[in-house]
């Protein structure tokens, strides 16, 4: 198990703000020093342009940046580092195979598959790739439990399914999803694979070769990272086969007036200066994340979000949504008679930061049939004692409108 | 830290249950949805015009205590109101719940606007500023857009 009091002594925001409750992990991480001083030190110390610098600084950058690329690559098990291209987050990677992989490769008639728990950055994509493409966008369902449907899904494959696009883990319910059977079971009709994993990469082991998806897309934000650089994992052959998305420097080999070559993946999709120090500061995280042990935070992760479960069960008139046998630290509930936006009041005035709303799943709250929901989720720091804060301040709301 | 008893007071809690005036008008002649993306509220305001005269008004939708109780407070003051006084009445809650700058009301709707005051405890919460904002926006839209326009509140 991990030691939660140590590790909150590693992250300067609680000390500046006594008493907070923070539960809002899964919209945005909070900040260990190795990552802030990591990447105020990188400025200091070693920072200029990266590639095609001569001097010896723009050497040491390009070497830190590219070290970020080989840590990722390892984070993830990858086989190769060009199979990492940073990017600025989960929503531009998704972005950059919808266009650009859906340029090429999606064609009419074909089809495309979601799940009915996607964050919009893995479904708005799709849906307007479809329609550039003039192809179908399919949607396939988790179940009453909040466990998804492998058998509607795979009764939705067919040999017109180019992509399948689904969450590791969901934003909303905690879902975890089979990725490794969706991925087996599209291989096989021939269609391509992309995870999001914006969710599951801070919390769990990930290893995209054991999974054996095509793309796996993450932010670097919510791992604990800065804001503003994230990652896509391509498969190298499958990157290879993609066209450039954004164009510009960097990612060319050479240009003329009437003709350019382009590089290979990764600079191949990475036009422009890139987010150097996001990257210098991802790597910090991840290394982080590493020194804790990701079984070891996986561990912590499942025994609070039983936990939580439990507490929060006991709640009279709160109605937890369900996120099947094996949710992973993101809870969804709805008190009766009180909207969420007058939950998140409540609980704020406690000091506890939960998210309201939709969360970005307009379509399951639809299918949930809630405007929208109050969403506690955790990370490494957060404790039983948060869990128990977070059910005094509900019982606390529910007295506020029960008068 | 401000109460939040001041925020939800019995009448706002009372309007956010029991809110009045929720229903479609039969034949408006403007109406405007409201939208407020962040929290997914929605609200329909319906005006039925006399001239210059606010006839009948309502709402329809769903929302949170304070964005209902805003809706319901909002159809009770602008009832029999000529549009003067409905802006008027407007400029100065707008300005009351965003800290802008004081707005005077004629005497015959001072006791109009001091019905709204109980709304005004959201200055506190600038997140929560909108949700009382939003049915006002949807009926500023309505006078403008006639029987067709929608507001967003983000």
């Amino acid at each position: 198990m991990i030691d939660v009091r140590a590790i909150r002594e590693e992250f300067p925001v609680f000390e500046r703000n006594p008493g907070l409750v923070f539960l809002d992990s899964g919209a945005s991480a909070q900040k260990p020093r190795a990552v802030i001083d990591g990447i105020a030190e990188f400025y200091r110390s070693d920072y200029a342009n990266v590639h095609r610098g001569v001097y010896g600084l723009s050497q040491r950058s390009t070497d830190a940046f590219e070290a970020a690329r080989e840590a990722t690559r390892a984070f993830l098990n990858a086989a190769d580092e060009r199979e990492i291209v940073f990017v600025r987050g989960a929503t531009e990677a998704i972005n950059l195979v919808a266009h650009a992989w859906g340029g090429k490769f999606l064609k009419a008639g074909d089809e495309v598959v979601i799940s009915d728990l996607e964050h919009h950055s893995n479904l708005v994509p799709w849906q307007m790739a479809c329609q550039r493409a003039g192809a179908t966008l399919r949607v396939a369902p988790t179940d009453e439990t909040g466990e998804f449907d492998l058998a509607a899904f795979e009764a939705l494959l067919s040999p017109k399914t180019r992509m399948v696009a689904v969450t590791h883990v969901s934003n909303v319910t905690g879902t975890m999803m089979p990725v490794e059977t969706i991925t087996r079971l599209a291989h096989q009709r021939g269609a391509m694979v992309l995870v999001d994993g914006c969710q599951a990469i801070p919390r769990m082991p990930v290893d995209v070769r054991a999974i054996g998806c095509d793309f796996y897309a993450f932010s670097g934000h919510k791992v604990y990272g800065p804001s503003g650089i994230g990652v896509l994992y391509g498969r190298y052959e499958a990157l290879d086969a993609i066209p450039p998305w954004e164009t510009g420097g960097g990612m060319i080999t050479s240009v003329e007036y009437a003709h350019t070559e382009f590089q290979d993946p990764p600079h191949r999709f990475e036009a422009g200066t890139p987010d150097i120090a996001g990257a210098v500061g991802l790597g910090k995280a991840l290394g982080f994340v590493e020194s804790l042990g990701r079984a070891a935070i996986r561990e912590h992760e499942v025994e609070l979000t039983g936990y939580a479960v439990d507490v929060l069960s006991r709640i009279p008139g709160l109605n937890l949504v369900k996120g099947g046998q094996r949710q992973m630290s993101v809870l969804s509930f709805n008190l009766d008679g009180v909207h969420p936006h007058d939950v998140g009041t409540v609980l704020d005035q406690h000091n506890v930061a939960v998210r309201v709303g939709h969360h970005c799943a307009q379509p399951l709250m639809d299918k949930l049939g809630v405007p929208g929901t109050v969403r506690a989720s955790f990370g490494i720091y957060n404790d039983r004692a948060d869990i128990d804060r977070l059910a005094a301040a509900i019982e606390a709301c529910r007295e506020m409108f029960s008068r | 830290m401000m109460d939040l008893r001041e925020l939800y007071q019995d009448i706002i809690l009372d309007h956010g249950r029991h809110p009045r005036n929720r229903r479609a008008l039969d034949h408006p002649t403007h109406l405007a949805k409201g939208h407020n993306p962040l929290c997914g509220d929605r609200v329909t305001v319906y005006l039925a015009m006399d001239g210059d005269r606010i006839a009948d008004v309502s709402f329809d939708g769903r929302g949170c205590a304070i964005s209902t109780a805003s809706s319901s407070l909002m159809t009770e003051v602008l009832k029999g109101k000529t549009l003067d006084e409905a802006r008027l009445l407007f400029a100065r809650f707008h300005a009351e719940v965003t800290g802008g700058d004081p707005v005077e009301v004629p005497e015959e709707l001072a006791e109009d606007s001091e019905r709204l005051e109980p709304l005004t405890g959201v200055k506190a919460y600038p997140a929560r500023v909108k949700c009382a904002t939003l049915p006002w926006h949807a009926f500023e839209a309505a006078l403008k857009g006639g029987l067709g326009d929608t507001v967003k509140t983000e």
